[in-house]
């Protein structure tokens, strides 16, 4: 049996309407779930990098990551297991004001890296962010509170091996 | 100085021509030697054909009875050709009229530009009339698509057009272009495509690759080829045969790969695949050293996987890295074109002598002719059979024709027994399987191929999808020669319905009319054939016709496609019978 891996994959592109089109077919066809995405602009200028989470064997991730890559408008397509990113995600709890004195409360959120963003006479929201598994153990720890809404965002990653884009960039041009 | 500042003047006076987009269009298809498209008109392509009927000089264009009629007929010609086919279609129905087509093109590789209609940019999004989302739709299916709303962006989008859809592994391209770009202006200036960044036609050559598959070919005992259309695409066909010849390896063809070696040479051994030849399916599983050339692996080809030449070591030249361990793991993958890899391993390939080995070719060949072949060339039943009709057209062509199949048994009839002589000579839907291909495809090859005799073989399933180009035939006087085999089923599904559904023919019988009466109709000559006695005198009759001419042959009704290898089952339990 094949294992099956988080993977993220890093695919820079140039900055053109209807790629993430194209890209998530790729994950479509094949039945993969994405479990986070996100795009933003990339260290290089008019390149674009997504960031797509998926659980998936290796051999899988291989085949994927040569689809994304066949696309026209794709530079490249990298992808890491876990131990080779440095990563983040960020979410936002909003919570009835009720509870802002509750000291029991206060503890739960006072997590390396949650705090407060603001406070109205009806709700405050929490702000959190880290890793997957320290989001998903702060939404159980507020939880009992009564979520009134609750978002995160797709992951962004840094690499730690060195990823040749820009001199791949270089070259071609 | 007076005469370059003059000439810098000109040249600036040309650049400033200002043209409306529409006219840039044009203006782009002749730069790129396109001057023949295959279309059908609507209201939001209108501005181009009216430049169409402006440039009636210096371009042509097909009017095809329906969409998929003009992309299958771009198809036929951009495979003899070697050129992007051109299309032409309006916005919402127009142009999803052509997504099957540009599926079929896209999964066989074929070149094409496509050129949509769309309304007006301030309407894009707004369900307006006849608007639909073509970049969406077919986005899945093109090798790149984009949608221009500025007459401006016409002619650097027109030429990467043409230069992705030609390069590397070609593909569709589709460009939407809306109302108010056709109707806007621009100052036209070209420069063809020659690079994009993001795009690499063709992937980093590596000498040690070659030397390592060059290693392998020499120490093997019993090395098989298998090519694929990558030798077509290509242009690679000497370079191919030098190959073979020097390291004598038995070679094997795919569909798509037919006609790229003549049939008759020493070592081609057939068709490999779900009805390919015996010998080389079977041999597959007993080969040390499988060669894949510019070819992917198909299921088709590989039936199933986890037995399919286990034992050997596996070498991959291609030009797509996303197909190298796609399907079948490779030892060593030769990337790039094979025009140049085949160079290449030239240097480092031994002579070789491959008797013995052959000879196990040979012994699988005899009982394929024994129990088949013979039967299916020759038969001795009452009914006519696909196969003798293909030995008739082979005796009149001499295998110099173009051959145009649809999809079905007589598909697989044509790919098994048409004789090639030549490359670029069978036109077939592999992939996609497209039924309705071969009549629109035969009129653009013929198109593309004036000189050449094109025989369309179908089946009278699928001539039915696209009978309705008999009108383009009677309008553009293409000279196809059309082969009806009748055998008043779906014959492909009925044979299926026969070895695995228990002979339930569901919707399978089919009713057919007097397709004869029906190309008189057309003012094409025609002829029906239900005795062996008549075929001959019939097929020579047609090909000695200058015109189209249509042939309905009555055929065996449950006649069925042997060998066969059945869904799921290794490629060496392929069944004789
Ligand atoms: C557009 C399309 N619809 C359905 C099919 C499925 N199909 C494959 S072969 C076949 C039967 C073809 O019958 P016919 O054209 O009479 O040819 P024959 O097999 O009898 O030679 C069908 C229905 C297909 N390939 N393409």
């Amino acid at each position: 049996m094949e294992v099956i891996k988080n993977f993220t994959f890093s695919v820079y592109t140039e900055n053109n309407v209807g790629i993430l089109n194209r890209l998530s077919a790729i994950f479509l066809k094949r039945h993969i779930n994405i479990e986070s995405m996100s795009v933003s602009k990339s260290e290089i200028e008019h390149v674009h990098r997504f960031t797509f989470v998926v659980n998936i064997s290796e051999v899988l991730a291989r085949k994927v990551a040569g689809q994304l890559e066949k696309q026209i408008e794709v530079i490249r397509a990298f992808y890491h297991t876990q131990d080779e990113i440095i990563y983040n995600e960020t979410a936002l709890f909003k919570i009835s004001t009720e509870h802002l004195n509750d000291e029991k409360l206060q503890k739960k959120f006072k997590f390396r890296r949650a705090h407060i963003l603001t406070i109205t006479e009806s709700f405050f929201v929490i702000e959190a962010s880290g890793t997957k598994e320290n989001i998903d153990k702060m939404y159980r720890k507020l939880k009992p509170y009564g979520l009134l809404q609750f978002v995160r965002s797709g992951r962004i990653a840094i690499t730690r091996p060195k990823m040749e884009i820009s001199q791949l960039l270089a070259e071609i041009n | 100085m007076e005469t370059l500042s003059k000439q810098v003047q000109e040249k600036k006076t040309t650049a400033a021509v200002k043209v409306s987009g529409a006219e840039a269009v044009l203006k782009c298809l002749l730069e790129e030697g396109a001057d023949l498209a295959y279309g059908y008109p609507g209201g939001a392509i209108m501005p181009v054909y009216d430049e169409i009927y402006k440039y009636r000089e210096k371009f042509h264009h097909v009017l095809t009875r329906h969409e998929q009629g003009a992309i299958h007929a771009a198809q036929g010609f951009a495979r003899v050709t070697g050129k992007p086919g051109v299309v032409f279609a309006t916005s919402g129905p127009g142009a999803t009229n052509l997504v099957t087509g540009i599926a079929d093109a896209q999964i066989d590789s074929t070149p094409l530009v496509c050129i949509t209609g769309q309304v007006a940019s301030h309407l894009l999004g707004s369900d307006a009339f006849q608007e639909t989302d073509i970049i969406g739709i077919s986005t899945p299916v093109t090798k790149w698509n984009y949608q221009i709303t500025k007459a401006s962006e016409i002619p650097e989008v027109m030429a990467k057009a043409f230069y992705i859809a030609k390069s590397g592994r070609p593909g569709p391209v589709l460009i939407d272009i809306t109302k108010d770009a056709q109707f806007g202006e621009l100052d036209f200036e070209y420069q063809k495509c020659e690079k994009i960044r993001s795009y690499r036609a063709i992937p980093k050559f590596d000498i040690e690759k070659i030397k390592e598959a060059a290693e392998l070919i020499n120490a093997a005992k019993k090395p098989l080829i298998v090519w694929g259309q990558g030798v077509i695409i290509g242009g690679a066909e000497e370079e191919f045969k030098s190959f073979i010849e020097k390291t004598d390896i038995p070679s094997a063809s795919t569909v798509l790969g037919l006609s790229a070696l003549e049939t008759s040479h020493p070592l081609n051994v057939g068709m490999v695949g779900m009805h390919g030849n015996y010998a080389p399916n079977v041999l597959t599983n007993s080969c040390d050293v499988l060669i894949a050339i510019g070819m992917r692996f198909d299921d088709r080809v590989t039936g199933n996987l986890q037995t399919y030449a286990k034992q050997a070591k596996v070498i991959h030249f291609e030009i797509d890295p996303a197909e190298v361990d796609k399907n079948v793991e490779t030892d060593v993958a030769v990337l790039g074109t094979v025009k140049q890899t085949l160079v290449e391993i030239m240097q480092y390939v031994k002579k070789s002598d491959h008797k013995i080995w052959m000879q196990e070719f040979d012994k699988l060949l005899q009982i394929e002719k024994d129990q088949v072949i013979n039967d299916q060339l020759n038969p001795t039943k009452p009914g006519l059979t696909m196969g003798e009709v293909l030995g008739g057209i082979n005796k009149e062509t001499n295998g110099d024709a173009v051959i145009v199949s649809d999809v079905g048994q007589h598909q697989m009839f044509a790919c098994r027994y048409a004789d090639f002589i030549k490359t670029r000579s069978n036109v077939t839907s592999g992939g996609l399987g497209t039924m309705g291909f071969a009549l629109p495809a035969s009129i653009g090859a013929k198109m593309g191929v004036p000189n050449r005799e094109v025989v369309a073989i179908i089946g009278d399933g699928g001539y039915q999808m696209t009978c309705n180009e008999l009108g383009t035939i009677l309008q553009t006087k293409a000279a196809v020669k059309i082969v009806v085999l009748n055998n008043s089923y779906l014959g492909m599904v009925r044979q299926w319905q026969e070895l695995f559904f228990d002979k339930r023919y569901a919707s399978t019988e089919m009713v057919s009319p007097d397709f004869v009466k029906l190309a008189g109709a057309y003012d094409i000559e025609a002829q029906r054939v239900s005795k062996r006695e008549d075929l001959a005198e019939a097929i020579k009759t047609m090909m000695a016709s200058k015109e189209a001419y249509f042939l309905e042959v009555i055929i065996e009704q449950e006649d069925n496609v042997f060998p066969m290898i059945p869904t799921g089952a290794s490629v060496s339990d392929i069944r004789l019978s």
